[in-house]
């Protein structure tokens, strides 16, 4: 190693050296931070670290600002249940037992972009890891997905790479993928969004954090070898400092996306079981986004301790790696713990087992500094907090677009509608067989459901349930998001993604605890697009408070804009509850002839942003209203007649509105049921309306009045509206259609396939 | 005394728990196997799991055949042990020449999850006896690599000697020949197929209880001899 490698003692003695702070996206007053930080200029390695440091991605320097509402407006149902709150790698929510549950999305829509099977398959390592980071054995993923026109060039170049890198890491690592959502909409055509989620299971005595304290104690590096991937920017500095020689040389083609090993991650996940079963660490972090930078200035920094690390330690895959280049390696498969001297020889043993290579690089101690060292040379020197919590924090200007008010003066009420019964029919069919609506199992049968073995809901019901423990106790999810309602009204989108995940998580007979979400929008220097960031962040903040279920944690992607074009503002919301016993999940599919079949909730005359008019090409109006009381006690009437036994069938009403949810209903049970629509109401709106605050119960003959006091007692309107009837073999809409089930199965079924295969 | 069922863990194994709750959840008594120990801890029938063994990374169950454990188990199942190998284990089996031919990517060149149903061509196995032959089962099959392939004369030798166990029936998933989804050694002791039983002994959890019957069939054995 001849290579020349810029030392703090380089940065002491010449100050006036030219940085390319630039090309690594930090602005010149950010620069001078670094330098009013260090009292001198950064060294290249402290450059490269506070670069990625101080990312949108990392630092939230746009997003801070609004993102504190989560931690201002808490609901009192928070102190009950949260035993770690946002700010770790992921919340950790209370359900019973003595066992906890922790739980958070993230995006890697970039990634996925460039190259999509690596993209979304590293997608789900990542987020497995921050589970696992928490001290918890991760039980499921979910995957909520955004595309542009389902028959765009563009879209088949992406989705099913996608799909396939989901299903080939989340497989390899035998996680059930119990949900998600695919949605299409032009605005996602250059900006796919690849959100992923994931749940994992922790007793009350094994939860971990990422500090890294008591003085004296190792720092273990473990897992993968740290390699090229990942690194992108930062190859400019490498180059900086060294010569390539022949100018085309290795440093400047690094690649900028990682590459997933599924089976690295398996063997890390029972590793580190065994490691918290034992109670081999002491503090644990995963590395992903800005690898060992973050990781190390983190763990100091949660710890108020200070921390020394021989960089040359660090196993490499490729030998050539400049330091720079290591510090921001994101190589996949990486985990990060402090191990008091004690225990390092079982920690150690643990990962022999599993074949995890293991290597200490470093040291806590009380210096308060964070200092890094590349053969005998000190090449970072800096107080960990400045790097990993006091980056810039930007309040970025924000207005109303101009726009607004005319989209929302364009209701829907212009598009010619159909009326006679055929009309009503030939639409209940176009919908079942549009993209967003038709059957995905094209996409979810690439994902394994069954490993575990305690799955026992999954998609297309309202949400995933698993089971956590022998007696019966499981957690439900669900994910949500409608990007059409929050252009419409961002404020009102986010409170109906999160009303409409809430609702999903009841309807299945889950009680309703916490919140994560993944906030997916344009550019955050854009002032409208700042705007719907800002409503957005708001409405959920109100109402997480009004539905007393806290924000946990969450992750914001900006930048999802092509030139001048944002994508929709897409919050997507996931919900996670807990049901005492899972014997009594509410499945969507009807049974019993004779069962009788409710609508909860009321209907308005409401197509604003519904896909009857996204089918039509039209966007404007309102957003359906919002009534979070009404959702609070739809939700506690789902829970509490699941508890008393008195449902044998339950699903949500949202997009495409209750003919949709019927006709999904009789394809997931096989059987008919005749309906018959309220007087007073248009068959189209009563049929197709997206009104939120609704749900479709069925009941029993002999539990009805049970049934109906309870809605009486909530001041819920409740309204029969059909008697299950497998005779028929069809939806029957009285007066107006019949549809065969093969026909509409027909539709639905057909559409992917025709589209992707 | 309850039978002892060992189910083997190789790294990468996934359905490991799995296969012993379906063990336990059919009555007998399931003991963990660690691919690093030459060691069969004396028990009375072996499950190979599904999953990833190795990570699959040079060929599906190629690494897992070389385990320690393996020269166990392929000697004690030459000896009549009664073995079932379930997806990754229906691959390592073939791997490791206890069953004929070999298991290749899915035809539809995708990972394919869904309720399989079967048909039980013979209840004349160790795993299958408590079926009737002919019998229809629906069990989960979940794989990327279940196209079951052998050349003509090994599979009119299996058709022959009455050894394909389990069919697809309807849409065949994966392109495997001749629709087969499982097969058996000559002695009926060793049984392979990639559709998942364990994934259906309970209500709850699986599409029928029909994979219970994999489980029971060994164990009325095992109490009978």
């Amino acid at each position: 190693m001849t290579r020349h490698v810029d030392t703090v003692k380089d940065a002491e003695t010449t100050p006036e050296t030219d940085q390319p702070y630039a090309d690594l996206g930090l602005k010149s007053d950010e620069y001078q931070l670094i330098r009013e930080h260090l009292d001198r200029r950064p060294t290249s390695s402290e450059l490269a670290m506070y670069s990625v440091m101080w990312s949108e991605h990392c630092s939230y320097k746009s997003s801070k600002v609004h993102l504190r509402q989560f931690g201002e407006k808490v609901p009192a149902e928070a102190k009950d249940i949260l035993l770690v709150g946002m700010g770790e790698n992921a919340g950790v929510v209370d359900v019973g037992n003595d066992l906890a549950v922790t739980f958070k999305i993230e995006s890697h829509n970039h990634p996925s972009y460039v190259e999509p099977y690596q993209g979304a398959a590293t997608g789900i390592g990542g987020i497995v890891r921050d589970i696992l980071t928490m001290g918890a054995r991760p039980v499921a993923v979910m995957d909520p997905l955004r595309f542009g026109p389902a028959d765009a060039p563009e879209t088949h170049r992406v989705l099913p790479g996608i799909v396939a890198g989901i299903g080939g890491y989340g497989n390899c690592l035998g996680l059930p993928n119990i949900g998600g959502e695919v949605v299409f909409d032009p605005t996602y055509i250059g900006n796919p969004l690849v959100n992923a989620l994931c749940v994992g299971v922790v007793p009350h005595d094994r939860i971990q954090l990422s500090a890294a304290t008591g003085p004296g104690n190792h720092v273990v590096l473990f897992g993968a070898k740290t390699g090229g991937d990942g690194i992108g920017g930062v190859s400019v500095l490498a180059s900086e400092s060294f010569d390539d020689g022949d100018g085309s040389g290795g440093p400047n083609k690094r690649p900028s996306v990682q590459v997933g090993d599924p089976f690295a991650e398996k063997v890390l996940i029972e590793a580190c079981q065994e490691l918290f079963e034992q109670q081999l660490v002491v503090g644990i972090q995963d590395l992903g986004g800005a690898g060992i930078s973050c990781a190390t200035s983190e763990m100091a920094s949660n710890g108020d301790s200070g921390m020394h690390v021989w960089l040359d330690r660090v196993p490499l895959r490729d030998s050539t790696l400049a330091p720079e280049e290591i510090l921001m390696s994101e190589s996949q498969e990486r985990m990060c713990a402090v191990v008091a001297p004690a225990k390092l020889d079982a920690f150690m043993a643990v990962c022999r087992k599993w074949d995890v290579e293991a290597v200490v690089i470093g040291e806590v101690n009380d210096s308060g500094r964070l200092t890094i060292e590349w053969h005998g040379d000190q090449i970072v020197d800096v107080p960990p907090k400045t790097v990993a919590h006091d980056g810039p924090v930007y309040e970025r200007p924000y207005a109303r677009p101009i726009w607004q008010d005319a989209l929302q003066a364009d209701a829907p009420t212009k598009l010619s509608r159909p009326s006679s019964g055929d009309e009503l029919r030939e639409t209940l069919l176009s919908l079942l067989g549009s993209p967003n609506l038709a059957s995905k199992s094209w996409v979810t049968d690439q994902y394994d459901r069954y490993v575990l073995g305690n799955t026992v809901l999954a998609q297309p019901e309202d949400s995933g349930i698993v089971r956590i423990n022998e007696d019966g106790l499981g957690i439900a999810i669900s994910t949500d998001g409608n990007g059409r309602y929050g252009k419409l009204d961002p404020y009102a989108g986010a409170q109906l993604a999160l009303a409409e995940a809430y609702r999903n998580v009841a309807t299945t007979g889950a009680k309703p605890l916490a919140v994560t979400n993944c906030l997916n929008f344009g550019s955050p220097e854009d002032s409208d697009v700042m705007w719907q960031f800002a409503e957005t962040t708001r409405g959920l903040a109100d109402a997480c408070l009004q539905l007393g279920v806290p924000v946990t944690g969450g992750n914001v992607s900006f930048y999802n804009q092509t030139g001048e074009t944002a994508i929709l503002p897409t919050p997507v919301i996931g919900v996670l509850g807990v049901i005492d016993d899972v014997a009594r999940r509410t499945p969507m599919a009807w049974d019993a002839d004779g069962d009788s079949i409710w609508l909860l909730g009321e209907t308005a005359d409401e197509f604003g942003g519904s896909e009857w008019a996204h089918l039509r090409g039209h966007l404007g109006g309102l957003p359906p209203k919002v009534d979070l009381d009404r959702e609070r006690l739809i939700a506690e009437i789902a829970v509490a007649a699941s508890r008393d036994g008195l449902l044998t069938a339950a699903h949500d009403v949202s997009v495409g509105g209750l003919g949709v949810s019927l006709a999904e209903m009789a394809l997931r049970s096989g059987k008919g049921a005749r309906i018959f629509l309220p007087d007073g109401l248009d068959p189209f709106v009563a049929l197709f309306a997206e009104s939120a605050g609704r749900i479709v119960f069925v009941v029993p003959r002999s539990e009805e009045f049970r049934f109906t006091d309870m809605c009486t007692a909530r001041g819920v309107p409740a309204a029969r509206i059909g008697v299950v009837d497998s005779e028929l073999g069809g939806l029957e809409v009285q007066g107006h259609f019949i549809v065969p089930i093969d026909e509409m199965r027909t539709t639905s079924e057909a559409t992917f396939p025709a589209l992707f295969d | 005394m309850s039978a002892r069922i060992g189910v083997v863990t190789f790294p990468g194994s996934l359905d490991d728990q799995d296969a012993a709750r379906a063990v336990r959840i059919a009555g007998a008594q399931a003991v963990s196997l660690w691919h690093g120990d030459a060691d069969l801890k004396g028990v009375d029938a072996v499950v190979l799991p599904g999953g990833f063994s190795y990570g699959d990374y040079l060929r599906c169950g190629a690494i897992a055949r070389f385990a320690p454990v393996m020269q166990n188990v392929i000697d004690a199942a030459r000896g009549g042990l009664p073995v079932l190998g379930i997806c990754n284990g229906f691959q390592v089996l073939c791997e490791s020449h206890l069953l004929p031919g070999a298991l290749i990517r899915n035809d539809v060149r995708k990972f394919v999850c869904r309720d399989q149903l079967l048909r039980v061509e013979t209840a004349n196995t160790a795993w299958t006896s408590d079926f009737a032959d002919g019998q229809e089962i629906l069990i989960p099959l979940k794989n990327g690599e279940g196209g079951f392939v052998a050349d003509q004369r090994t599979l009119d030798q299996l058709e022959g000697e009455g050894r394909v166990v389990f069919r697809y029936l309807h849409d065949n998933p994966n392109g495997s020949y001749r629709d087969i989804a499982g097969i058996t050694n000559d002695r009926g002791n060793v049984v392979g197929l990639m559709p998942h039983p364990e994934h259906a002994v309970e209500t709850l959890t699986g599409p029928s209880l029909d994979g219970l019957g994999f489980f029971s069939s060994v164990i009325s054995q095992l109490v009978d001899a």
